[in-house]
């Protein structure tokens, strides 16, 4: 077609053709690049499972331990405070633990499986703080009613001695509670809440 | 012919120098009503080139390593010499940046700068702003601080409130399931490259707009429409050099004034530009009393707080927080006025724009305290303000009596 005029469909096509495959091929490169910001193989080796020590931590008191590279609570919970623990559900957002923050076996009034020890990863569910742990009753900055539990000081969460969050503060859910078990009566792994072995 | 003037045409026929430099200086003809509002832009050049120098100065002793992050930084303050002196003009100029961009900002809401046949102009300039937020934001992990880590922890956390990919997200953007060293790493790689470089190539972009279309001025006339009948020269224009590349040093003298007090006699400004709590080094198990972003975040973040968690989510407060961002790139269609300047706008313009103001420095003021439920109310009220400036705009601008334009410049 030396001196004949320009196919113009053909160009057309030629054209859009060679885009649509060097777009397949750019996207396609940039898949190694947006996988490798994925957590590496150490990345999620590191979340395996711990292994804690309960028998020393006395009752009312509270032991932070690193799993997953996140503070995870385990608190010894007093009679006193598992007693309070239904006076607040009317205050609360969530006091059935409807909202899957949970394993199914913590789907209880106490959020645990032995009632006193509770397990809850503390971690703010608002935006990511770690509250602190406020087991004292009515201090003067947090008000009368306050009976034991959890303050985020950042953005003035509450939650209380199972964890659960108190409405109308800005976290929307209660605080996780992470897969465990009890290998013996004084040996909790977090993790991890297979059977057997 | 001089050996210069013989250089100069060797180089001329090799690449486009003097045409270039008359292009963009020499014969690049400037309104010559510029005012003080005039100097922010070469100022925000002035601090990305600061930036940049001070900034490579640091990697050749900073470590980007979970544990040895905090020590490297103290060891530039301590042991390298003059490496005080190169962090402090980085970290000053990180606020100094801000506060000559909002500067510069405003001159363009006052002035009509965005709009036609301005508006790229205006938005690569939104794209920058959007750059250096996230300069800003993953510098400031890199001290490895509380504040550091604990602004990454919470605005990190922002994404994950997104529904659906929220979770996966954040954990792609910090390459593990809490902040650690990928995330440090990776922050580290985007603010001393991919970043900057993105930012260099938008500050091209956005002058070579500008030099398309021309510089507005603060009666919102285009000079362009009046040029001498012989020599096509706007009437109201003059070169940029020398006349304001010699006005600009002024403004640059004035400005290392100011930038060298805060260098030398108040690095940190009282907390405000460097957070007293970032000097303690990052622990993921002990959240500071008190968060709170660097100043020049802080209206965004009161906004943010200030929206409540709905259908037991926190998304809508994210929402909020990015539209109050993103709703600055529509300012050109907003504006349905009939002038540019506000010097020939109607009262409720300038009442708007004067509540504008004073709402982005109340929440700013708001962003910087801890929440209480009385601060919370006056955050809702300002951030409607903030929100009605936009949404407003194109009846409020439409039905504002405007006062006839001048065909020439004044004063």
């Amino acid at each position: 077609m030396s001196k004949k005029e320009v196919d113009r469909s053909k160009r057309r096509f030629l054209i859009a053709a060679t885009t649509a495959v060097g777009g397949v091929a750019a996207v396609g490169a940039a898949v190694p690049f947006v996988m490798s910001m994925l957590p590496s193989e150490r990345a999620k080796a590191a979340g395996a499972p711990v292994e804690v020590d309960i028998s020393k931590i006395e009752p009312g008191m509270m032991l932070n331990v690193e799993w997953q590279g996140k503070p995870v609570w385990v608190v010894n919970r007093t009679k006193a405070m598992l007693d309070a623990l239904s006076k607040n559900d009317p205050k609360l957002a969530d006091p059935k633990a409807e909202i899957p923050q949970q394993p199914d076996y913590c789907k209880n009034a106490t959020r645990s499986i032995k009632p006193e020890i509770l397990v809850a990863v503390g971690i703010c569910t608002h935006l990511g703080c770690s509250p602190t742990y406020r087991p004292e009753m009515a201090p003067a900055d947090l008000g009368p009613d306050w009976a034991g539990g959890f303050f985020c000081p950042c953005h003035g969460s509450r939650f209380d001695m199972a964890a659960r969050v108190f409405s109308g503060v800005p976290a929307p859910t209660n605080l996780v509670i992470p897969k465990h078990k009890y290998l013996s009566d004084s040996r909790l792994l977090i993790g991890d809440d297979s059977k057997g072995a | 012919m001089n050996s210069l003037t013989k250089m100069v045409g060797w180089i001329d026929e090799r690449f486009p120098l003097t045409s270039n430099w008359k292009a963009h200086l020499s014969e690049y003809y400037a309104p010559k009503n510029f005012n003080f509002w005039y100097f922010f832009g070469s100022l925000a050049m002035l601090v990305l080139v600061l930036q940049i120098v001070t900034g490579i100065f640091l990697t050749m002793n900073y470590k980007p390593d979970t544990n040895l992050a905090f020590a490297s930084v103290e060891y530039i303050m301590r042991d390298v010499p003059w490496g005080w002196l190169i962090r402090y003009m980085h970290s000053t100029g990180a606020s100094a940046f801000f506060i000559v961009v909002y500067l510069h900002m405003m001159r363009g809401l006052m002035y009509g700068s965005y709009r036609k046949p301005r508006e790229l102009i205006w938005i690569f300039g939104m794209l920058i702003y959007l750059a250096l937020m996230a300069e800003a934001f993953m510098g400031y992990l890199l001290p490895w601080g509380q504040m550091s880590f604990w602004g990454a922890q919470v605005i990190i956390n922002l994404f994950t409130a997104i529904p659906y990919i929220g979770p996966d997200l954040s954990v792609w953007i910090r390459g593990d399931y809490v902040i650690g060293d990928a995330t440090l790493n990776r922050f580290f790689a985007f603010h001393v490259i991919a970043v900057p470089l993105v930012l260099v190539g938008l500050v091209a972009a956005h002058i070579i707009a500008l030099h398309e279309v021309g510089s507005n001025n603060p009666d919102g006339i285009e000079i362009k429409k009046n040029k001498d009948p012989v020599t096509h020269i706007p009437l109201d224009g003059i070169p940029f050099h020398p006349y304001y590349s010699v006005k600009d040093i002024v403004g640059v003298v004035v400005f290392l004034m100011v930038f060298s007090a805060v260098v030398f006699f108040a690095p940190d400004l009282g907390g405000y530009f460097l957070e007293y709590n970032n000097f303690v080094p990052a622990d993921p198990f002990k959240t500071p009393e008190h968060i709170a972003p660097v100043w020049y975040f802080t209206p965004f973040y009161a906004i943010l707080r200030a929206v409540p968690p709905m259908f037991g989510s926190q998304f809508p407060g994210v929402i909020a927080m990015g539209v109050a961002v993103m709703i600055l790139f529509f300012v050109p269609w907003l504006d349905r006025g009939n002038v540019k300047s506000i010097r020939y706008r109607g009262g409720i313009y300038k009442i708007a724009l004067t509540l504008f103001v004073i709402s982005f420095v109340g929440l700013g003021i708001l962003g910087v305290l801890p929440s209480t439920p009385l601060y919370t109310i006056y955050a809702q009220i300002l951030s409607v303000i903030y929100f009605a400036f936009f949404f407003l705009m194109p009846w409020y601008t439409k039905i504002d009596k405007t006062k006839p334009v001048p065909e020439r410049v004044t004063g």
